[in-house]
């Protein structure tokens, strides 16, 4: 019989008021018996409207029946048929709009913690496996992989489980892309980056740290000189978006990228560290995605108090319900329906060679309210009249979104792309390059690690098909 | 891992070091960088390359010791590895064309002039290669120099050798001279350039600058490189490092390269303790 339940079981969690003062992971996963008790709330739908909704079409009740049996092993093994990074995917994936936004269980109550469950089955897996990783048997073929975010990652998986001879080319000195720059610590421990890097590495995956394609290689060369039959591009999102408001080049306004990227890649937040951060007194970060939730969480977590200023309303905001409640949780102030339209920094007019001169003091806003719905179907914020006010604070971070790094385009010939700069692929990830593929960020502009780990793994089925044809 | 395989002391702050990177080497070209990290716990940072030797798969840097990474740099030695060596990040210098160009060096850029000089009197323009120093002591890289230019001036502030003149007045003296210079390219301290493209605007001429900003990844994913230049925001590792010097924000500039000064004096105090060094 299944649980009747209505609501999930809810996921442990550390204290808010202890997690706000460290880094360590705020969710803590669930035990067995809760995995099995939740599991028993499938309904086995034989429709399975979940499977629909998932952009890489995990069986995901055949994995959750073996749960509900205790088989936990047998339900990784059903999973990674499919997701190469599921305990990736388990805790950054936005399950409420994808899989749990159909479950039947939703209806009338709360659906299956499918997402939860995920997590679970791989943490399992992951502290109890111990077959060792066998490299399949070369086929001959060299694909070339750039970038090892989850796109880079999972193309080159399902590559050299087929036999491929994959290396994959990272600019930055460690694997992992956003996983390990941009998703901090605390959603997602870097052991567990780490360890899907170690998989990949011991299925004979070369990975090349340290090497920015477009200048040390270019494309071209990969493929006339280095012998790769096939070139895939993950190469992320890109250029930090600014606002273009007076002020912005002030000391103490940083991207969300580069605030992410000193705190999870530099690991400033820790004394041994040599990279600086600015420990903030009063941080707001400007925006309303998952990035802007990580960089206010961050910052709190260095001592600051945080605001979150955001043009929108709170029924707008991008970032997963999930992320918006922690960051309340944990003491975020939300100013919404708020816009900076400047930066004001300090300046002494007695002494020009004062090192507080050209820091942050504050943000001047207005207040907003929302209008008729625009182009994105959100309602459009429009500017109250006579609503402008000061906010005091000495950090301000931007997370606006990214546009794409034009380093690989500008150095390809005839790689097209769209106007905005994405790069253009068809449904096989294929580009206007022959044997070039591309998917993630790269081309959807700034999306999920799921969807782009979905592309990855599509264009590994579609590079195998046409290195097979030429066999 | 990345090994050092030549180590030269310039002068007591300014150090050579020539680096096993073949993969930087086999496409560097001057006007670019390099990011490194010393050891694990190490930050990035750009170093401009001084030379490159694509046989021997060699990249040349110069540094001068300022803070805490530059002194852990500093205690490596021949045969000894970089945790991290990337590159070649930004773009090249434009040289094509040029027939007479006034190269401005000053300090520790002067190191960085050089490869720039040098490419250029390779290809046959004429080099004016003015070079600026505090005092006797700090002069590096004489013979280089020389042998990269048609003209070499050099001047200190003391006037303890060469001309004692800063490069603003010893470039203004052979534009009065009648040199017709199609670019000036500046490279040094950000206020010298500041002050050669001030002088250079008054006559006209078209000039360059190499900024070397705070920079983390240095592939255009951070911002932290930023500089305003036209009115615009531009990234020094994708956008340049290069730009024309009539056009940037120079005390902006400055004002963000002093971000970190309070946590850089204190890592350093920490990292000079650590090798029993005194603090200066």
């Amino acid at each position: 019989m299944p649980n009747m339940r209505p609501d999930k079981n809810p996921m442990p969690h550390q204290d808010p008021k202890i997690r706000s003062g460290n880094f360590d992971e705020v969710a803590l996963g669930y035990t067995p018996e809760l995995a099995m008790d939740e599991a028993k709330r499938c309904l086995d739908c034989k429709h399975s409207p979940c499977i629909t909704k998932c952009p890489v079409q995990i069986q995901i009740p055949a994995f959750i029946q073996k749960v509900a049996e205790g088989d936990f092993e047998s339900a990784y093994q059903i999973i990674s048929q499919d997701s190469s990074l599921p305990a990736v995917c388990g805790r950054v994936c936005p399950q409420e709009t994808q899989c749990e936004s159909v479950c039947v269980r939703g209806i009338k109550g709360e659906p299956v913690g499918i997402g939860r469950l995920e997590r679970f089955v791989a943490d399992w897996h992951n502290a109890h496996a111990d077959e060792a990783v066998v490299p399949p048997t070369s086929n001959g073929h060299k694909v070339a992989v750039i970038g090892s975010g989850p796109a880079g990652l999972a193309c080159a998986g399902d590559l050299a489980k087929k036999g491929y001879e994959v290396t994959v080319f990272e600019a930055l000195h460690l694997a992992g892309g956003v996983l390990v720059y941009g998703i901090p610590e605390f959603r997602l421990p870097k052991s567990i980056v780490q360890k899907e890097v170690d998989t990949l590495k011991a299925l004979g995956v070369k990975i090349e740290t340290n090497m920015v394609i477009g200048r040390a290689i270019t494309i071209d060369e990969l493929k006339d000189e280095f012998g790769f039959e096939a070139v895939f591009i993950g190469s992320g999102a890109g250029l930090p978006k600014f606002m273009n408001i007076p002020g912005e080049n002030l000391k103490g306004v940083y991207s969300a990228n580069e605030f992410l990227t000193r705190i999870n890649l530099m690991q400033a937040y820790r004394p041994s560290a040599d990279t600086p951060i600015q420990h903030g007194k009063r941080v707001a970060v400007v925006g309303g995605g998952n990035v802007a939730m990580d960089a206010a969480r961050s910052a709190r977590r260095l001592g600051a108090e945080v605001y979150i200023v955001y043009r929108r309303s709170e029924a707008e905001l991008p970032a997963r319900a999930e992320e918006v409640e922690h960051a309340k949780d944990e003491g975020i102030i939300f100013k919404t329906l708020t816009n900076p339209i400047s930066v004001l920094g300090y300046h002494n007019p007695d002494n020009s060679r004062d090192p507080r001169n050209g820091s942050v003091q504050g943000i001047r806003c207005v207040e907003m309210e929302l209008g008729e719905p625009d182009e994105s179907g959100r309602r459009r914020p429009i500017v109250k009249q006579n609503s402008q006010f000061d906010i005091e604070l000495d950090c301000v971070i931007m997370a606006l979104g990214t546009s794409p790094n034009p380093l690989i385009k500008s150095t390809t010939q005839g790689l097209d792309t769209e106007k905005w700069g994405g790069i253009i692929a068809n449904e096989d990830g294929l580009t206007s390059r022959d044997g070039v593929y591309a998917g993630g960020d790269a081309v959807t502009g700034a999306a999920t690690v799921i969807l782009a780990m979905g592309a990855g793994k599509n264009a590994a089925q579609a590079i195998d098909k046409a290195l097979a044809e030429k066999d | 891992m990345y090994q050092i395989v030549k180590k030269r002391v310039l002068n007591p702050t300014v150090t050579l070091i020539e680096v096993e990177a073949p993969m930087v080497a086999r496409k560097a070209e001057p006007g670019q960088f390099i990011v490194l990290r010393v050891d694990e716990d190490g930050e990035r940072i750009p170093l401009t390359i001084a030379a490159y030797d694509r046989e021997a798969g060699t990249i040349t840097v110069i540094f001068q010791v300022v803070g805490a990474t530059t002194e852990k740099l500093n205690h490596k030695e021949e045969g000894d590895f970089l945790q991290d060596f990337v590159g070649p990040l930004g773009r090249a210098t434009e040289t094509e064309g040029l027939k007479r160009v006034a190269v401005v060096g000053g300090g520790v850029g002067t190191a960085i002039a050089y490869p720039v000089a040098k490419k250029l009197h390779d290809v046959g323009c004429h080099v004016d290669l003015i070079v600026g120093f505090r005092t006797k002591d700090l002069v590096i890289l004489e013979e280089e120099f020389r042998a990269a230019s048609t003209n070499l001036i050099i001047g200190t502030d003391d006037g303890s050798y060469g001309k004692k003149a800063l490069v603003t007045d010893l470039l203004r003296e052979q534009i009065e001279l009648g040199a017709q210079y199609d670019k000036v390219i500046a490279i040094g301290p950000v206020p010298m350039m500041k002050f050669v493209s001030l002088l250079t605007k008054e006559y006209g001429i078209k000039t360059v600058v190499s900024m070397n900003p705070i920079i983390i990844d240095g592939t255009g994913m951070c911002g932290g490189c930023r500089l305003t230049v036209g009115g615009e925001t531009k990234f020094a590792c994708v956008d340049g490092p290069e730009f024309n010097g009539h056009l940037v924000d120079f005390d902006e500039a400055m004002a963000r390269g002093a971000m970190y000064r309070d946590f850089e004096r204190h890592a350093y105090d920490e990292a000079c303790n650590l090798f029993n060094r005194k603090v200066e």
